[in-house]
């Protein structure tokens, strides 16, 4: 006869350390568990909940400039390097692991307008307004040494923005018109022109890097070739953009920032109508810079406050702000994706968390399980109210929280006002017209 | 562009004489009254200045009369012909020349030719340039398409996409400054020099290198194959080699044997042909071995095995016959061949049946023709059986065993039809793999693939039941079949063939038989066995599976067609009265329909309970049946019991349309979930249940695997902190980027642009 005997193997209940976690054998059988929906919502409202608790995006302030801080440049191979120009001529670079400014040169007689790092980030260059385009060295001279210039260009007009190229030795100016340099020489090796009005910043594609984009305060963004030395469309908007940036994963797509509180973003192919338009921002937009990852980006405004959008929604999904912080002019994305940096009126460069509740440092496998498990669960129920809401809420300062109302009021009484023109008008004639239509006035061949 | 303006300047001048010319021309003209070959010209040029004077060419020039002053080269007036001047009026005049027939013909292809038309202006040009410029950029950035879509379309980024390799430098590049000090580095130092141990870059001993040198990578491939191939072929051969040692199946060696002496023959018959004298040498080692074993005493009783028999023989009658059987071997191997005449050869044939073993026989019997040699290498083949067959019992024993095993073999054999019937059976469920036997008798398979036929036959059969005719001829044929099969598995009695006569397969079946005949010539010790197993063989395997088969095609036809009345005498009238109800309702359903608007009212009145009813809170009945009195079939609990075991449900809220007798209103929303739910369906959902479903999956690892827990929660971008992410490149996506910088080709091109420009400027000043 066989006998039948309870046996445990100490291999399935024994945890190997004091520090394991017990192993629980489970039964998954989905009629076990009738209650998984409503558990995972509760958990779902707390991750959101704690989010929002832990949302301290605010790492630092880099003070030392003397004035507003006009243009920030990030370094192409360090990461922990920041250059930034500031509106009384001064360039500080900043080293952002110790919070420090490393190097001040004053660089221009007047604004700083531009810079930017070569490629290979032994050198950076700036332009002023004092109409000369000068390159420096990165790493600062030696004890003794003045600080001087690698080279000087004097130009006959002021420029207002530069842009290095993503591979060759060759730089792009704006001005009165667009210049595109050989750092070797003291002329252009070719300008591209289009229209007469003064350009404001002009900047490369990063992926075909023989593209440019430039606007201009007559309202128009013009794209150029570099290889074939000329322009290649024009799109005339609303109002005048101020700055333009590229995707970096996806070459033919670009963000404008511009002045109707909106950011575009633009497939270049097809300019007649944005991929996107993004509203948020009560006031100009002043800047935009892309993440790396290319999947968002972040816009400075003329309303104190910076704003993180994703590519492909219209609304932001974070707003930054302080009580202290001013206009902001410029932003940037840095190189890992992690940080953004953001110049303002009030001489001081902030460091902020790309993603507010991140918790930095190292985390542990099951800290980023739980991590990832509560992103997760927040995407996943992110459209039920009570998650939608907590996720959603922001406390904002009061200028930008009335001007926001006061806006809705404009812009559903606008809506109002079309709505009975149409009812009141022949059929037909007051088309509707969407909202990514309505800015784009005119593409110019 | 010079001579143009030239010519222009010209045109203006010659225009201005001319101008100043009228106000001399007329009284000029006047003046000159009296010629009277002029008159009738004088007299139309006076109607043509009076016509112009109110007309709008008040300015009309006056047609020159005579030949002008100023004479230019580069213009040639017509003035005064009243017509364009040609390049053939020209021409014309003069003489036809042989000289100038090619610049008439210039002239007249020159003529030919249409102007240029106007040049486009800059700013068109620009467009057309940036159009162009435009397409092109356009069509270069739409191979990106398909990375972007995949980049949106992924379930996880991974950043940097690029993985950076940690490149590994030599040592000798880490320390390429450093230097022996101590005197120990030094010692070491000296040591590596001494045996020529490379201390930099290259980490090869000269001697390496000559290895390296010597036999080149392809080379060392290529013999290294070899060698491999050579071993895996070695391995085999020993594999197949232990295989077949430890095959202890007699009859396998038996015809093995038989194989080997076959081949041996069939080669010294080769040998013969080719060359007589290796054969004469071949028979020559022959003889030497028969000398040999001649001059041995290896079968002579002598050895110990002989000795221990000699005296085991004494009580045990199998050691002496097993002795006598040596010596007969010895006596056998001993003794000379005759050298046999061909009229003799079948009677010496028949003699050596009796004394060489059966191995031989066989052999000779095979053999096409008479001849010496062949006597021989039977010889030399049996002795070859005997030296490895030593401990093996001698051939009349094994005759004798064969005669004992008939008894055994009866039930044997009944054993063996059991299971191949079972097996039939099986491969008939199965009907896949038949081929593939548990045993290895080569027989097995051919039967297999007979019942296989048969099984196929018998498929199509059942598709045409109705033909019996045609069912019990295949049953045929397929019955001839396996009897053939069963022939060729085994000699077939005699008793079997006038059965067989009939079918079409017979003279293949003879032929086989006579194939087989030839080959294993019917050993005298088999047929007794096969005459015994006359009958046995009727009934076997094939036997009994035909009959089998032709029982089960019997059933199967006698159940369908057993079936198939029945079937049809309860079909027919039932499907009658479906029909018959399905009139009926349809008829009822047309009148209800017809007057299907008659009582809404009432229809509702009654909704409207019911939907009352349905939302007042159930009653909760607790009692037991059975518990505490007696249970059975039509027993119920009492009364009071179930007063004391009913809960009775609160009365709940009035009803919001208790006063509105003709609405309802449904109660169900539950106003306090509904603050927790979803109202609008999100966006890139098109149907409730879409996204109801995803919501129903859980993701946590409490409902989930680890596995599936961590591929649920796997972030869709993941990027490593302090590493600095570069804008996607060309070549990272495995497209080709231009190797030319876009600063080179602006360099060259800008030229070209300005070349362009600068002809289509010439194009517009011309």
């Amino acid at each position: 006869m066989k006998v039948k005997m309870l046996s445990r193997n100490p291999d399935n209940y024994v945890r190997e350390t004091k520090l394991d976690i017990q192993r629980v054998p489970r039964n998954y059988d989905p009629t076990l568990h009738p209650f998984e929906v409503p558990r995972e919502y509760v958990r779902a409202l707390n991750a959101t909940k704690l989010e929002r608790v832990f949302a301290k995006p605010f790492l630092a302030s880099l003070d030392g400039h003397r004035d507003g801080v006009n243009c920030l440049a990030k370094h192409p191979k360090s990461l922990s390097t920041v250059l930034s120009g500031a509106c009384d001529g001064e360039v500080k670079i900043w080293n952002l692991t110790k919070r420090k400014c490393v190097r001040t040169i004053q660089a221009h007689e007047g604004f700083v307008r531009g810079i930017c790092t070569r490629f290979c980030g032994t050198s950076f260059f700036t332009v002023g307004d004092d109409k000369t385009v000068k390159q420096w060295r990165m790493d600062g001279p030696g004890c003794g040494e003045e600080e001087e210039p690698l080279h000087t260009i004097l130009g006959k007009t002021v420029y207002t923005g530069i842009d290095h190229h993503w591979k060759d030795p060759a730089f792009a100016t704006c001005g009165q018109q667009v210049d595109i340099w050989d750092e070797q020489r003291t002329n252009p090796i070719c300008s591209m022109n289009w229209g007469f009005d003064s350009i404001s910043s002009v900047k490369f594609n990063p992926i075909e890097t023989y593209l440019l984009g430039s606007c201009a305060s007559d309202r128009n963004i013009v794209l150029y070739d570099m290889r074939q030395a000329t322009p290649l469309k024009k799109v005339i908007l609303d109002m005048r953009t101020n700055t333009i940036c590229w995707n970096p994963m996806e070459a033919f797509h670009f963000t404008a920032a511009n002045e109707d509180y909106n950011l575009y973003t633009f497939d270049m192919r097809a300019l007649d109508m944005p991929v996107m338009v993004h509203m948020d921002h009560v006031s100009a937009v002043l800047d935009v810079d892309y993440s790396p990852t290319g999947k968002e980006f972040v816009s400075a405004s003329f309303d104190k406050s910076i704003r993180i959008f994703p590519v492909d929604k219209s609304r932001s999904r974070e707003v930054y702000h302080t009580k202290r912080m001013q206009h902001v002019i410029c932003v940037k994305w840095t190189s890992d994706s992690k940080y953004i940096m953001c110049g303002s009126d009030e001489m001081n460069i902030r460091l902020w968390k790309a993603n507010a509740s991140e918790k930095l440092g190292v985390l542990t496998s099951r800290e980023k399980a739980a991590n990832d498990y509560n992103q997760k669960l927040k995407e996943k129920f992110q459209y039920h109210p009570h998650v939608k809401r907590i996720a959603r809420h922001r406390h904002l300062p009061k200028s930008i929280y009335s001007q926001i109302q006061e806006q809705r009021v404009m812009r559903e009484a606008r809506r109002r006002k079309e709505m009975n023109r149409r009812k009141h008008s022949k059929p037909g004639s007051v088309p509707i017209v969407s909202e990514r239509k309505k800015h784009v006035v005119a593409v110019v061949k | 562009m010079k001579k143009t303006k030239a010519a222009k300047g010209l045109l203006a001048l010659s225009q201005q004489e001319e101008l100043v010319d009228l106000p001399t021309n007329y009284p000029l003209s006047a003046s000159e009254d009296e010629g009277d070959s002029d008159g009738e010209r004088k007299h139309q040029k006076l109607l043509e200045a009076i016509g112009s004077l109110d007309g709008k060419n008040r300015w009309k020039l006056p047609e020159r009369s005579e030949a002008s002053l100023t004479v230019s080269e580069f213009n040639v007036s017509s003035e005064g012909s009243g017509e364009k001047l040609a390049l053939s009026d020209l021409l014309g005049p003069v003489k036809p020349s042989p000289s100038l027939a090619a610049v008439k013909k210039q002239l007249s292809r020159v003529k030919s030719k249409k102007t240029l038309e106007l040049p486009l202006n800059k700013a068109e040009v620009e467009q057309i340039h940036r159009e162009v410029a435009f397409s092109k950029t356009s069509q270069t950035l739409s191979k990106w398409d398909s990375v972007v879509q995949k980049n949106r379309e992924a379930e996880q980024l991974v950043f940097p996409m690029k993985k950076e390799s940690s490149s590994f430098a030599p040592i000798e590049h880490v320390f390429s400054d450093w230097k022996a000090r101590t005197p120990l580095e030094q010692e070491v130092f000296n040591l590596l020099h001494k045996n020529k141990q490379p201390v930099t870059d290259p980490l090869l001993t000269p001697v390496e290198k000559a290895s390296l040198k010597a036999m080149s990578l392809e080379e060392a491939k290529i013999r290294r194959a070899e060698l491999q191939r050579a071993r895996a072929l070695q391995s085999y051969y020993e594999a197949r080699a232990r295989r077949m040692k430890k095959i202890k199946s007699k009859k396998y060696h038996k015809i093995a044997k038989k194989g080997k002496a076959k081949k041996a023959i069939k080669d010294f018959e080769q040998l013969r042909k080719v060359d007589p004298n290796a054969a004469l040498e071949e028979l020559e080692k022959l003889e030497k071995a028969r000398m040999m074993e001649r001059m041995s005493l290896k079968h002579q009783n002598s050895g110990k095995w002989a000795k221990s028999k000699a005296i085991m023989a004494k009580y045990d009658l199998q050691a002496r016959q097993a002795m006598q059987e040596q010596l007969a071997k010895n006596k056998e191997l001993t003794q000379k061949l005759q050298v046999v005449s061909e009229s003799e050869e079948e009677g010496g044939a028949d003699e050596e049946e009796a004394l060489v073993p059966d191995v031989v026989n066989e052999v000779q019997m095979n053999a096409d023709g008479p001849n010496p040699w062949m006597l021989r290498s039977c010889n030399r083949d049996a002795k070859e059986v005997e030296i490895q067959a030593d401990s093996e019992e001698p051939p009349e024993p094994v005759v004798h065993e064969f005669s004992e095993n008939e008894g055994n073999e009866k039930p044997m054999e009944e054993e063996d039809v059991l299971l191949r019937e079972f097996e039939e059976r099986r491969s008939i469920r199965k009907q896949s793999k038949l081929n593939q036997n548990p045993e290895p008798v080569g027989g097995q398979e051919t039967k297999d693939s007979t019942s296989k036929e048969v099984l196929s036959e018998l498929r199509a059969l059942s598709k045409k039941l109705s033909k019996e005719n045609h069912l019990s001829k295949k049953q045929k044929e397929s019955s001839a079949k396996t009897v053939l099969l069963v022939q060729e598995e085994e000699p077939a009695p005699e008793e079997e063939e006038p059965l067989l006569l009939q079918r079409p397969q017979r003279v293949q079946t003879v032929e086989k038989l006579e194939e087989l005949g030839k080959e294993d010539s019917l050993p005298n010790k088999e047929l007794p066995r096969a005459a015994a197993e006359g009958e046995q063989m009727r009934r076997s395997p094939q036997y009994l599976l035909k009959g089998k088969k032709k029982e089960q095609m019997i059933s199967l036809q006698n159940l369908l067609t057993s079936r198939t009345p029945s079937v049809t005498s309860l079909a027919v009238p039932t499907t009658v009265e479906e029909l018959e109800d399905e009139v009926e309702r349809e008829q009822k359903q047309m009148i209800k329909e017809a007057f299907a608007g008659d009582d809404v009212i009432k229809e509702f009145l009654k909704e409207k309970r019911e939907a009352i009813q349905a939302s007042k809170p159930k009653d909760v009945d607790l009692t037991l049946p059975g518990w505490g009195e007696w249970g059975g079939m039509d027993l119920k609990p009492s009364a009071k019991k179930r007063r004391r075991f009913l809960i009775k449900a609160p009365e709940g809220p009035p009803r919001k349309d208790k006063n509105l007798p003709n609405v309802i209103i449904s109660e169900k929303r539950n106003i306090h979930a509904a603050a927790h739910q979803v109202r609008v369906l999100p966006y890139p959902f098109t149907h409730h249940q879409q996204f109801e479903r995803t919501i129903q999956n859980p993701i946590g690892s409490t409902w989930n695997t680890q596995r599936a827990f961590q591929k649920l929660t796997a972030p869709k971008v993941v990027t490593k902190a302090g590493h600095i992410i570069k804008p996607i490149k060309a070549e990272d996506v495995g497209y080709r980027s231009s190797s030319r910088s876009d600063m080179s080709v602006m360099q060259n091109n800008p030229k070209q642009h300005s070349k362009h420009q600068n002809q289509l400027k010439k194009s517009s000043t011309d």
